[in-house]
């Protein structure tokens, strides 16, 4: 078990490299997210300046939930991109055959990848950005520590579950010629579904209950969910339970997905 | 200007005809093109379920902004989004290949890998705004209606002239894809909203140094007789062709200067 | 009469680097420095140099992409970097490293799109486009995107797509960098013949003594933004004291071989390096082998033009 430990750090490592050389577009990045953040704080600032208590946040809850939803896109991977067209390329350049043919599991090695990109991304494009929507705007942080440590799991449970919504993705490629279209519905779903646009907890009964249902709102609102309500026992636990649950859910979709390609490609030879 | 324009017409045309050999998936994406900006609008609908006003506009009123300004990105987008691509093609060398052939660069960087599957964006963008047109109470007048349709002409010049002004930052700064975005995506997602929510500091910079209030905001209250909330001159509420003039002018000579030192220092 | 004209060509850059810790150093890198020559219509000239001795920076002028810091310039009496538009329709560019094709296109609609652009007459391109198709055997390639195309077929395409509007100048840089070598062949062949029936003018800049060999009649040598050498490929050869080598693999381990002309420079076991003046011919040589030894295998070295060049200057 030890040195497959070891093989899959070096892979995260590897992950968090690829990203870190990337300075230029880092930055940049980081300025588009700090943009976005302060057009939409402001348009939550007149909403919750009419209704101060809207969704049980109150005003400086709105604007943290503003930042914390920047801070998570490139983690979790919300616009999808990345590992999907990766994956959907090397599906359909052939390559892919390799990668099933390696002695690690496709999906584990690709889930350490992610994982180094997404801890990449959380400290520059995360971080930077909420540090200076804080400097800009008065944000309900928590008093208490542990109410960071347990943020941070929820954060690892969202990048874990982001990455399998994207790892399913890709593979459909195995059986779909053009995953583009499949692509930017899902990316549409999830963004709305996430809370990313808006907190679920403003949105009307009916959508509301839908997004419940779906894996989506792991991957901003409960992490979000988890900061503001400075809570580490009976509200906290059953929100990261929904991602766990999750996150082993779309784990062993993937990887009976994979085990089906690899069926088909040693069938049909790709 | 007429053989850039034919040539424009000639690349965009090979473009479409590659990508309808795939038409599936050329209907999907364009659907997906349209919903993807329609998520912003179902935002904006679910705030006024909570509400009657935002910053002093109804949703209707808040529609007809959100409508120009989607009408003239989604326009800019259709037209000169790929100078985006700029610093890319400088960085592989393809940039090469546009300055031997005999047709203006810019046409040919505008006019490559045209993706026709962006109309999905200003059909939905149509779409609301006529709604907002029909749920906003206008008092029309043949005036009112010469600046509805100037206005969505002069915010698409706008807004070609903040994607030109990208590409020609790119030859000087490199990779910097995302930080063109924060103004034209982020350009339109702040004038989706009455610019009356924002401090008057933002609503100055997009009046004199970024033009993008005149893209839907200034017209807007000329055509719904609002009073301007931040009291600046009434006479910029029909300004928005000149300010597009300024904008082009500004975004042509960026771009021949980026071409210039392309030219001039070999990187 | 001169198709090309340069006199005293320089071309500088400015290049930062960090020296210190805020401290940004400009400093001033000459790729091109004092370059003149002219080439006559119908020439094919061979430009040659080792890496970044600035025959790049030297096409990209001779195009009109690049502006020359001094010096005088003009190709079918057109200042290239002033009049860049009018001059493209009078010449044809491939870049060898990459592509003027558009990559997501079949080869045919790049052409059709490309003829038009340069208002290429409906016949005249119909014509054209059969010629080129036939020579460079395009026809099972044009509805095949030309991502899809290996790197010598998307070579062939783009050459065809720079001869479409019949430029008299045809400037290929790097023109067979990275093929095979009947795709090597097949192309100097179509160059010779080009430039023979059209009398295209032709200037590539290659690393391959062998393109050189075959397809031109002059060449030039560039080294460190220099022209060091102006001539034919027998006098480079001679200047330069160039030699070619002949391996050879016996039927048995033997003492150094004898043959006329020929200095054996290495043995190892069975196999002999012989080296001999790279201007003459290696036929005499081989059958010299064939007729006094058992021989297995045999293979002829061509000289390297670093090494041209190297001897060159050691020549003085």
């Amino acid at each position: 078990m030890t040195p497959r430990v070891g093989l899959y750090a070096a892979v995260a490592t590897r992950g968090f490299r690829r990203y870190s050389t990337y300075r230029a577009a880092t930055l940049a990045g980081i300025f588009t997210n700090t943009v976005f953040g302060v057009i939409i704080a402001y348009s939550f600032i007149a909403l919750w300046d009419q209704r101060p208590s809207l969704g049980g946040y109150g005003q400086a809850q709105a604007l943290t939930f503003v930042w914390v939803a920047q801070a998570l896109i490139m983690p979790v991977g919300l616009f999808s991109g990345g590992i999907v067209d990766e994956l959907s390329d090397r599906v359909r350049s052939g390559a892919v055959a390799i990668d099933l043919h390696r002695p690690i599991p496709l999906l584990w090695w690709r889930f350490a990848e992610d994982a180094g990109r997404a801890a990449y991304h959380f400290l520059t494009r995360g971080l930077a950005p909420v540090l200076v929507g804080s400097l800009l705007f008065d944000l309900a942080w928590p008093q208490r520590v542990s109410t960071y440590g347990v943020f941070l799991i929820a954060v690892a449970l969202a990048i874990g579950v982001g990455f399998g919504i994207r790892f399913l993705l890709g593979l459909l490629a195995f059986w779909v010629i053009d995953v583009r279209g499949f692509v930017v519905m899902l990316t549409i779903t999830q963004v709305f579904f996430s809370g990313m646009v808006l907190p679920l907890v403003v949105f009307p009964d009916a959508l509301r209950t839908l997004a419940e249902a779906l894996p989506f709102r792991c991957l901003v609102q409960i992490p979000a969910d988890v900061l503001l309500h400075e809570d580490t026992g009976t509200t906290v636990l059953p929100l990261l339970g929904i991602q766990l649950l999750w996150l082993v859910a779309l784990l062993v979709a993937g990887h009976l997905l994979t085990g089906a390609a690899v069926r088909k490609v040693v069938v049909q030879g790709g | 200007m007429a053989s850039s324009l034919r040539a424009y017409g000639l690349i965009a045309g090979a473009w479409v005809r590659a990508s309808m050999t795939y038409r599936a998936s050329f209907v999907a994406m364009t659907v997906g093109q349209a919903l993807i900006t329609l998520i912003d609008f179902a935002a904006i609908a679910i705030m006024f379920s909570h509400i009657d006003e935002l910053g002093g506009f109804t949703l209707g009123e808040v529609a007809l902004l959100y409508g120009m300004s989607g009408f003239a990105l989604g326009a800019a987008d259709l037209l000169m989004g790929n100078t985006e691509q700029l610093g890319r093609r400088v960085r592989d060398g393809s940039f090469d290949a546009m300055l031997v052939r005999p047709v203006a660069p810019l046409v040919q960087i505008a006019a490559d890998q045209f993706a026709l599957r962006r109309v999905g964006r200003i059909t939905q963008a149509v779409a609301v705004l006529g709604w907002g047109l029909a749920a906003s109470n206008i008092d029309w007048s043949v005036p009112k209606v010469l600046v509805l349709l100037a206005t969505l002409v002069s915010g698409s010049v706008i807004f070609c002239a903040v994607f030109v002004l990208g590409g020609a930052f790119q030859v000087l700064a490199g990779d910097a894809t995302e930080v063109m975005n924060a103004f034209t995506y982020g350009g339109n997602t702040l004038t989706q909203f009455p610019l009356s929510i924002y401090p008057a500091e933002v609503v100055r910079s997009v009046t004199f140094i970024v033009p993008l209030a005149f893209v839907n905001w200034y017209p807007a209250l000329y055509l719904l007789d609002v009073e301007d909330p931040f009291g600046l001159p009434s006479a910029l509420q029909y300004a928005s062709p000149v300010a597009a003039v300024l904008a082009a002018a500004a975004a042509a000579v960026a771009w021949r200067a980026g071409v210039r030192r392309y030219r001039s220092t070999g990187s | 009469m001169a198709v090309i004209e340069v006199t005293d060509l320089r071309r500088t850059f400015v290049v930062r680097s960090k020296g210190g810790r805020l401290r940004r150093e400009r400093r001033e890198v000459v790729a091109v420095d004092g370059v003149s020559f002219g080439i006559d219509a119908g020439e094919v000239v061979g430009f040659i140099g080792p890496n970044g001795a600035g025959k790049s920076t030297t096409i990209k002028m001779l195009t009109g992409i690049l502006v020359p810091t001094s010096g005088r310039l003009h190709v079918d009496g057109l200042d290239p970097s002033r009049r860049r538009t009018e001059l493209a329709r009078r010449i044809g560019v491939v870049f060898g490293h990459r592509s003027g094709l558009w990559w997501d296109l079949p080869l045919r609609d790049s052409f059709a799109l490309l003829a038009r652009i340069y208002d290429v007459p409906r016949d005249r391109y119909r014509t054209n486009l059969a010629t080129l198709v036939e020579l460079l055997d395009l026809a099972p390639l044009l509805d095949v995107p030309v991502r899809q195309l290996s790197l010598g077929q998307r070579m062939r395409g783009d050459i065809a797509a720079a001869l479409l509007h019949d430029p008299p100048i045809l400037y290929l840089d790097e023109p067979t960098i990275g093929l095979d070598l009947i795709s090597k062949a097949r192309l100097r062949d179509f160059l010779r013949d080009l430039n023979a029936e059209r009398g295209t003018t032709i200037m590539l800049t290659t690393h391959d003594l062998v393109d050189i060999e075959h397809i031109c009649r002059r060449v030039m040598v560039i080294d460190a933004g220099r022209l060091v050498f102006d001539g034919d490929l027998t006098a480079l050869q001679r200047v330069g004291g160039a030699t070619r080598t002949v391996v050879v693999d016996l039927e048995t381990q033997l003492e150094p071989v004898r043959v006329p002309g020929t200095t054996v420079t290495r043995v190892e076991g069975p196999r002999q390096w012989l080296s001999f003046p790279a201007h003459s011919s290696a036929a005499p040589i081989v059958s010299a082998l064939a007729a006094a030894y058992d021989v297995v295998d045999l293979s002829i070295q061509e000289p390297a033009i670093e090494d041209v060049i190297r001897l060159l200057y050691a020549a003085g």
